[in-house]
């Protein structure tokens, strides 16, 4: 058995940590969280460079064929450092569409431009405040025209085209629009994660492109929602244990009545329970990692395990963070909030965690039916 | 990243797997598995089970083989016990001697007296037990006070043990006493083994929450241990007793009782207020808190069994392990009663009742989230040892042990 990242991939995670500690991008997220920009395009455009954009895209589309294993150190780290650039869209799905859904020349016009990151591609979902489904979804597509609006669309404001679902007849379908064409209204949206720029998709007739067929556009949108969400969970994880690393590195420093606070046994176990949730959202985030590099047949059910058991560690660790921290974690100047903040948003992003809990059970009663 | 075997590891695990349809018979089912009428039974067949295991070179897979173990590498243990959880084979009882002991005194004791005593603990001929906790000394063990003193060669002990699992069946018992009372706490310690059947000692059981007695108290009243069975120095006895404890956290393992299998089984046939409960979206959510617990434990093992098989050490999953799976029994053991109703508490003597199973989780994951290690001394341990963080502040540093307010009297 084997159940570890390589050496070559340690020191990739190694190579995308020290990078992002290098270019401060904890820094660069307070400042597009203060400032007027969407994103970091310094960045987004260093990280381009580095080829983190390109990792698991074939050699044949300018991508350095690399694989899902690859992907996730660097997600991992991302998450750590709360990078402020539109790498989950574009990466963990608007490509990931392309590559399983796309046709050759949708893959040669695309891919090496996402790979590059010259290209921003996002996926918009969402229409209210509930989540899609198959019924509710109301935007429309007839004669390749889409109408409808989508909102809290991650980097809509950013993107150069968006993957949109959209209801073609009865079917669910997905498709491609082009943000820069006529009939695409974006207006953009404040979320609590001012990080991560988001914004609504008003479609007047906008032209369409089907990607893969129209009458399976919900059974492949759930393979690619389960794909990005293995990519998800590793920068959920990531930023629970920068989350956990803030907390401790607090404690040993901070005193009161005459002792390290980190001396104290209700901090003490406080850490403890962040440390255990950590390790399972990592060991469940290893088992996705394999599921997706191998396209496994349980993919769903290691999808959703990580998803959750990351989102509840992200969740556990960015809140005691903060209480650690007393009455300075509650600041602005404190770093806490931004990954609480960062928390919240990648929690919404993909589906709420009620959502992964029931698709993680859903996919057990699947496979025990065989 | 794969979980496949390497060519020897496959190897190994065809023989054991080969070994053990010779001789055992294969678990029918998840909740099949060995049953014995009493104790008594269990012992002797637990008896007969090792001698065999013993006599085709697989007992003590750890040990070395002059002890009779197998000197097997740590990736191989694993498959060992992989391999063997699909059989129905008696086990039980012999943890304390082959995992605490036995290592205790090959650090230890003379040549002599491994040479005596090893060989029967890997043949599960003899029994051993550990003395360790006292009414006054659980999570601080170094607290404890039963009194040794030399005389000559002979060493005189008066005291009393508890929660000394298997003492009313053992052979044989590993003791750490308070040789010097008024030396610092941690100084003042000594280490023996002594024979069970001494005069002197005397075993009583006490009755737990489930109703059953594993476990006992032990006096000691003048019983004498010859200083011969002294295992480490005179005042070293915590350095002892810190090797045991080691390999105690190592023998304590998974919480036993129902787990996420059991539990989505039973939602998927129970009617819950007139549809099956597995519809119900509170249900389903517990469900998935549990199936991420289990699974995440099961790949942080995963993560272990790797690290070994590259020969690195092991991360602190065995007290992870210990924590998680105790609070998760003792959650589905009450969703499981729950489920049923009123009726979850009707107490059933039929072992395969559904109560029966959520029941004695109920008793059980009280137990478990305290043996080897309350949850709260096992966070103490991630966050000092793990995370490295500072020991709370003491009050007993510096102070000769008889000086240590021991109540608020």
């Amino acid at each position: 058995m084997n159940f570890e990242f390589s050496a070559e991939q340690i020191q990739l995670k190694d190579i995308a940590r020290k990078f992002l500690e290098k270019e401060d991008s904890v820094k660069r997220a307070r400042a597009v969280l203060e400032g007027e920009t969407s994103y970091d395009e310094e960045l987004w455009k260093l990280i381009g460079e580095m080829g983190f954009t390109a990792t698991a895209i074939p050699e044949k589309y300018d991508g350095l064929g690399l694989g899902y294993l690859e992907l996730c150190v660097i997600a991992e780290e991302l998450g750590r450092s709360l990078a402020p650039t539109p790498f989950s869209s574009s990466v963990y799905l608007a490509t990931e569409f392309l590559l399983k859904l796309g046709s050759e020349e949708m893959k040669q016009n695309y891919l090496p431009k996402l790979a590059s990151g010259s290209l921003i591609g996002t996926f918009a979902h969402t229409e209210g405040n509930t989540s899609p489904t198959e019924e509710n979804i109301s935007c429309e597509v007839k004669d390749n025209l889409i109408n409808g609006i989508k909102i809290v669309v991650p980097d809509g404001d950013v993107a150069d085209f968006t993957i949109v679902t959209a209801k073609e007849g009865n079917d669910v379908g997905l498709y491609l629009v082009d943000l820069n064409s006529d009939g695409v209204e974006i207006v953009n949206q404040q979320t609590l994660d001012p990080s991560r720029s988001h914004a609504s998709l008003i479609f007047k007739g906008a032209k369409t492109i089907t990607l893969g067929s129209a009458n399976e556009g919900w059974d492949n949108l759930q393979n690619i929602l389960d794909r990005a969400a293995v990519l998800f969970a590793f920068e959920q994880l990531g930023g629970a244990e920068a989350s956990m690393d803030m907390a401790k590195e607090y404690a040993m420093g901070r005193f009161a009545f005459g002792r390290s606070i980190a001396s104290f046994q209700a901090i003490k176990h406080k850490l403890a329970d962040m440390y255990i949730a950590v390790e399972l959202a990592r060991s469940n985030c290893y088992y996705g990692a394999w599921a997706l590099s191998t396209d496994a047949p349980e993919l769903a059910t290691a999808a959703a395990t990580s998803r959750v058991s990351a989102s509840q560690a992200f969740n556990e660790c960015s809140k005691e963070n903060i209480q650690t921290h007393g009455g300075m974690g509650f600041t602005w100047e404190f770093d806490c909030h931004l990954y609480y903040r960062r928390c919240r948003q990648l929690a919404a992003n993909i589906g709420s965690q009620s959502i992964w809990k029931d698709k993680l059970i859903s996919s057990l009663e699947r496979a025990n039916q065989l | 990243m794969d979980f496949n075997d390497t060519t020897e590891e496959a190897k190994f695990r065809k023989e054991a797997y080969e070994w053990l349809k010779a001789n055992a018979d294969l678990k029918e089912g998840p909740k099949d598995g060995w049953r014995s009428a009493s104790e008594e039974e269990g012992l002797e067949q637990v008896k007969v089970w090792q001698n065999k295991l013993y006599e085709s070179g697989w007992a003590c897979m750890h040990w070395p083989k002059e002890f009779g173990g197998r000197e097997s590498t740590p990736i191989e243990r694993v498959i060992w016990g992989q391999e063997i959880s699909k059989f129905k084979v008696p086990g039980g009882y012999l943890e304390i001697g082959q995992g605490m002991a036995g290592p205790v005194m090959m650090m230890y004791a003379t040549e002599e007296q491994k040479a005596r005593h090893l060989p029967p603990m890997a043949r599960g001929e003899e029994i051993w037990c550990q003395l360790f906790s006292e009414p006054g000394a659980g999570s601080d063990l170094a607290g404890l006070k039963t009194k040794s003193v030399l005389e000559g060669d002979t060493w005189t002990i008066n005291g009393q043990k508890i929660w000394t699992s298997g003492a009313h069946f053992s052979d044989w018992g590993i003791l750490v006493t308070r040789s010097d009372p008024t030396a610092h706490k941690h100084k003042g310690l000594t280490y023996f083994f002594l024979d069970m059947k001494s005069p002197g000692v005397e075993v009583r059981p006490i009755k737990q929450i489930s109703g059953g007695a594993n476990f006992n108290e032990v006096y000691f009243t003048d019983v004498k241990i010859p200083d011969s069975q002294r295992l480490g120095a005179v005042g070293d006895g915590w350095k002892v007793s810190l090797t045991t404890l080691m390999n105690e956290r190592l023998a304590v393992g998974d919480a036993s009782g129902p787990d996420f299998q059991e539990a989505f089984t039973l939602a998927r046939g129970q009617d819950l207020n007139g549809s099956l409960a597995i519809e119900n979206g509170a249900v389903r959510e517990k469900l998935a808190d549990w199936y991420c617990q289990q699974s995440g434990l099961k790949f942080a093992k995963y993560r272990n069994i790797s690290a070994l098989s590259r020969g690195e050490t092991p991360g602190p999953q065995s007290s992870i392990t210990k924590i998680v799976s105790g609070n998760k029994l003792q959650e589905i053991a009450n969703f499981g009663m729950d489920l049923m109703d009123s009726a979850g508490i009707l107490r059933s003597d039929e072992p395969d009742a559904d109560q029966s199973m959520y029941q004695y989780g109920f008793y059980g994951a009280a137990g478990i989230r305290i043996a080897g290690g309350t949850d709260e001394i096992l966070k103490n341990i991630i966050s000092e040892q793990v995370l490295g963080m500072p020991q709370d502040m003491r009050a007993d540093k510096g102070i000769p042990f008889n000086e240590i307010p021991s109540s608020n009297k």
